[in-house]
């Protein structure tokens, strides 16, 4: 359950963010990137930030969580692709010689404070 | 009002992890992390190489683990200095515990430093613990389909130790599925046949790693 640390660190990085901000509204959102292949569960994420966000400055916010896929790029013809397949290869020659670019991302991307 | 942060989780982790690499390199130490489920032989493995790498290269050892010293023990029965981490709780060892325990060692006497992590395929991935290399560790009696499940972990290894190599007489086992699979994910991934029951591959490897940690 690596996914409480992620949450607790996800909550203090928002605060030094709200805090360089200068911000004082309600946090209503925070936006996270998290890749197919960050080996992060959004789920467990989402039960974590849940238990700990109250009594924090981002108590109640809701958290969106992007997904991206895992990104390959085709070495012969080099087109890169999303896919949920990284043993699939390209789908664009069938070529198995593509090499992983993408989807590890770990992300807080914005913070949406109310006006 | 929206206030975009574009910030890194995980980065308290990564500049821990950065500030050990640079300790290492200061001393003139060479890290490798040793991952792998429990039971795939990590510390085998160590038992096997440390007597080969150590007539060249003073080593010490991390032994990382839920609980108990078992595995750091049986690495001091090799004479070598060892710390053992128990990370209680937690799935994977992360900088901050490595920080902690490569401060108890004399990095002056040494030369290379095995971090053997919790036995996990999936979190494990995913902390950089200041390392110069990752070597995964994969037996025969887990079966050849692990690489496609757990593309997380076998993507980020620099070498994979294919162990208990001994059994594959005895069990279904594609050795060739497990190599494609691994150069799919990355194609720079060194595969070692070993057995470190019967020490077969092992002077390869240990090879490998000396000449890795030369560089």
């Amino acid at each position: 359950m690596h996914e409480a640390a992620i949450a607790e660190e996800l909550i203090s990085v928002a605060q030094t963010e709200l805090t360089r901000s200068g911000a004082h509204g309600r946090v209503l959102r925070l936006e996270l990137t998290v890749g197919r292949l960050s080996g992060v569960s959004p789920e467990a994420l989402r039960f974590a930030f849940e238990r700990l966000a109250p009594g924090t400055v981002v108590a109640g916010a809701c958290l969106e969580i992007a997904e991206p896929k895992a990104l390959c790029r085709c070495r012969p013809c080099g087109k890169q692709t999303g896919t949920d397949d990284v043993f699939g290869g390209c789908p664009a020659c069938g070529s198995a010689d593509v090499t992983i670019e993408g989807g590890r991302e770990l992300l807080l991307q914005s913070i949406e404070v109310e006006d | 009002m929206k206030i975009i942060a574009v910030q890194k989780l995980l980065a308290a982790n990564a500049q821990i992890a950065h500030e050990v690499r640079a300790s290492l390199d200061r001393a003139g130490v060479y890290a490798i992390n040793v991952l792998g489920a429990p039971g795939a032989g990590k510390t085998a493995l160590l038992e096997a190489l440390i007597p080969v790498l150590s007539q060249r290269l003073p080593v010490a050892v991390i032994e990382g683990d839920q609980a108990t010293a078992r595995d750091a023990e049986r690495i001091r029965a090799l004479g070598v200095p060892v710390v053992q981490i128990n990370t209680g709780q937690g799935c994977h060892l992360d900088a901050r515990m490595v920080s902690a325990a490569v401060a108890e060692l004399d990095l002056r006497a040494i030369r290379l430093l095995f971090i053997e992590n919790v036995g996990n395929l999936i979190c494990t991935a995913e902390f950089d613990l200041g390392e110069h290399l990752r070597l995964g560790v994969l037996s025969v009696p887990e079966g050849d389909d692990k690489i496609a499940k757990y593309p997380t972990m076998f993507s980020c290894l620099d070498a994979l130790a294919l162990n208990k190599t001994d059994l594959l007489p005895h069990l279904e086992f594609d050795v060739t599925r497990v190599a494609s699979e691994l150069r799919r994910l990355r194609r720079t991934t060194k595969v070692f046949r070993v057995s470190a029951r019967d020490g077969a591959g092992i002077a390869g490897l240990a090879k490998w790693l000396a000449a890795r940690a030369a560089r």
